[in-house]
């Protein structure tokens, strides 16, 4: 597990992380949320040792990470970079090697990885002659040929079209299930609800939330419902305990405002069903982006 | 397992370097221009030069003067076809006799516009010399050989500048982040310096081919008997120099994040490399500047070698220099290390040295 414990950094007078703790848990895909300047980018420079933190550590199954162990992991710095004259494979082929790979695994791992991100017909030009999208596939590459034993990428999926980022997901859902921690910074938050288990919300150098996706989701979502019935619902307005949010005809998202009363849910259920034909009654679950924009 | 970790990465980074230098037009275009230089060095002037000088001789009287001399002789009639010759510099100077008994052999010259002087110390009769304190080599060969190293220092130093630009490459690509986040900063350095460095060796390697074959072609096989001990310590000199100046070049690149502003940076090592060029140049003849110039680290690679050439230099004089030389590489090279760990992630605006210094991590 990769543990962050504390970690605080400054830059001149301006306080950028201000004791920032999270866990990345293997095999769970965690993403990392926060408006821009929150203290993302800084928080994984700092796991990478790429930045010193000024306080606090980073710990790799309960020991400092270090050069050796830095080496294992798997970085896709916020801003890209490969080497533009060099030919596509041999590039991985050499980052794959300087992540400590023998040259023949280096090899092998390099064109099924390429073949995965189908980049093979590539593999021979060099990498300023490909497009931006497959350039950013290359950079996945670099990041993942060594079977890294963590991964860490700022913004992935950013300047993929929608087939790339399949293609992507694909990969890195595989490394995860493989046991892989994987933490991975995101503005598409719809991406981000959809793939990880875990998030983490930074917000002004702080963490604002923490934890298992749909934990938060029950923390932070009030006990709100919607109802749809055959008929107008406008009835509901006078039952008690009840606020409404949104009445449109049979469609109505309400509020219980007695939340230790319990059963007022189940109330507003069999009040429905007398009066006639109920469609759907679901408690409404706050999406992701409800919840970052609450949170900071 | 560290070291280890680190000697691997450093080979990894040089092999890249050198690979990436190899792959470039600018590489082959210098080394070709290198050994085309020695070869038109050591092989014009014998083609251009030096046959024997033509002259005109006017009477049987003038061609008995001109028997032994080493002239290409051609007779004419008289005085006017002689001057006639050369004025249209068909030869270099008429000889017509003389019987104004001015002249001890009984001849005149007769030129265009200047004095033959060789021509004139061959119709002369040279005194006997003795030199008490000969000189081991003659002032023409050695400015060949000043000529040579500095022009070699000159271009290997200048060819350093490689190294600013792929760690301006690197920085600028952002591929830094990468290789930082993998392996530790000083093993990037240290593959820098060992791959360019490896790259200059071997050009010196192909100069020390080539230089003898050039020199047998021109017929100079004599020059290279005596250059020979010099420029087994030039090579030495100039790869612990092109060290030297490499730990300096790295540092310039990291201080900018382009390659545009590559040239506010590289003045300072620019000067360290053609400053000893000129130094030695300007004061070869100054035997108190070249002991000097032969210690200081930056000139040593030039001056040292041209002393023990000229044999002005003790023995353990040029092991000293090696030495001071072997320790300013040790002191620059950790130095530059830090400035380049403190300025390599620090983008935008030209990073100042001190700032570099302070940030290193």
């Amino acid at each position: 597990m990769l543990k962050v414990t504390t970690i605080s950094r400054s830059f001149g007078d301006h306080r950028v992380l201000d004791r920032v703790s999270f866990d990345v848990r293997p095999g769970r895909m965690t993403g990392f949320l926060g408006a821009n300047g929150s203290g993302k980018t800084t928080t994984m420079r700092i796991i990478l040792g790429v930045l010193a933190p000024q306080g606090g550590s980073v710990t790799w199954n309960g020991a400092p990470v270090t050069q050796p162990v830095r080496q294992r992991f798997g970085y896709m710095p916020e801003e890209r970079g490969l080497y533009p004259k060099m030919k596509v494979a041999e590039q991985i082929v050499w980052l794959a090697r300087l992540h400590g790979l023998t040259e023949e695994q280096a090899n092998t791992n390099t064109s099924r990885l390429l073949e995965q991100l189908e980049l093979t017909a590539r593999a021979d030009d060099k990498l300023e002659a490909l497009s931006l999208g497959n350039q950013q596939r290359v950079q996945v590459a670099a990041a993942l040929v060594h079977e890294p034993d963590a991964l860490i990428l700022d913004e992935p999926f950013s300047g993929l079209d929608p087939i790339a980022v399949e293609t992507v997901l694909a990969v890195l859902r595989e490394r995860a299930a493989a046991g892989v921690p994987v933490l991975f910074s995101s503005h598409q938050l719809a991406v981000v609800e959809r793939l990880c288990d875990d998030v983490v919300i930074l917000s002004g150098g702080t963490i604002a939330a923490a934890g298992a996706r749909d934990e938060l989701r029950a923390q932070y979502g009030s006990a709100r419902f919607q109802l749809v019935v055959g008929a107008d619902a406008g009835w509901l307005r006078d039952h008690p305990g009840v606020r409404i949010v949104d009445l449109d005809g049979p469609r109505v998202v309400f509020d219980l405002t007695d939340t230790n009363g319990g059963r007022v849910d189940q109330q507003v259920l069999a009040a429905a069903l007398r009066r006639g034909e109920v469609r759907s009654f679901a408690p409404v679950v706050p999406s992701l982006d409800e919840i970052f924009k609450e949170v900071i | 397992m560290a070291s280890s970790s680190f000697s691997s990465a450093t080979r990894l980074v040089a092999e890249r370097e050198i690979k990436a230098t190899l792959g470039t037009k600018g590489f082959w275009i210098g080394l070709g221009v290198i050994v085309a230089g020695i070869f038109a060095f050591s092989i014009l002037p014998t083609v251009f030069g030096n046959g024997p000088d033509k002259v005109a001789a006017v009477g049987p009287e003038v061609s008995r003067v001109l028997a032994g001399a080493d002239l290409e002789v051609r007779e004419v009639a008289d005085v006017a076809a002689a001057e006639e010759l050369v004025r249209s510099e068909e030869v270099d100077a008429a000889i017509v006799p003389d019987d104004s008994g001015d002249s001890p052999g009984g001849v005149r010259v007769v030129a265009l516009d200047n004095a033959p002087d060789d021509i004139v110390a061959q119709l002369s009769v040279a005194p006997p010399v003795d030199l008490l304190d000969p000189a081991a080599v003659g002032q023409g060969e050695r400015q060949v050989v000043i000529m040579v190293f500095a022009v070699l220092f000159l271009m290997f130093g200048v060819g350093g500048i490689a190294i600013a630009q792929s760690t301006v490459t690197e920085k600028q690509t952002r591929i830094v982040e990468i290789l930082v986040a993998t392996i530790p900063v000083r093993a990037l350095l240290a593959g820098k310096i060992v791959g360019h460095a490896l790259l200059t060796l071997g050009q010196v390697v192909v100069v020390a081919v080539a230089t003898p074959i050039a020199l047998g072609i021109g017929g100079q096989a004599e020059l290279l008997k005596v250059m020979a001990p010099a420029l087994g310590w030039f090579v030495p000199f100039l790869c612990l120099g092109f060290v030297l100046l490499a730990a300096m070049w790295a540092v310039t690149g990291s201080l900018v994040s382009r390659q545009e502003d590559l040239g506010s940076t590289t003045g300072v090592v620019m000067m360290l490399v053609m400053g000893p060029y000129f130094a030695v140049m300007f004061f070869s003849d100054n035997a108190t500047v070249m002991t000097v110039l032969s210690y200081v680290p930056f000139s040593a690679a030039i001056a040292m070698p041209v002393r023990l050439f000229a044999n002005e230099a003790q023995v353990w004089e040029p092991l000293a220099a090696l030495g001071l030389l072997a320790a300013s590489v040790v002191l620059i090279v950790l130095l530059a290390s830090r400035v380049y760990s403190g300025s390599l992630l620090q983008t935008g605006t030209r990073v100042r040295l001190t700032k570099a210094w302070a940030h290193a991590d």
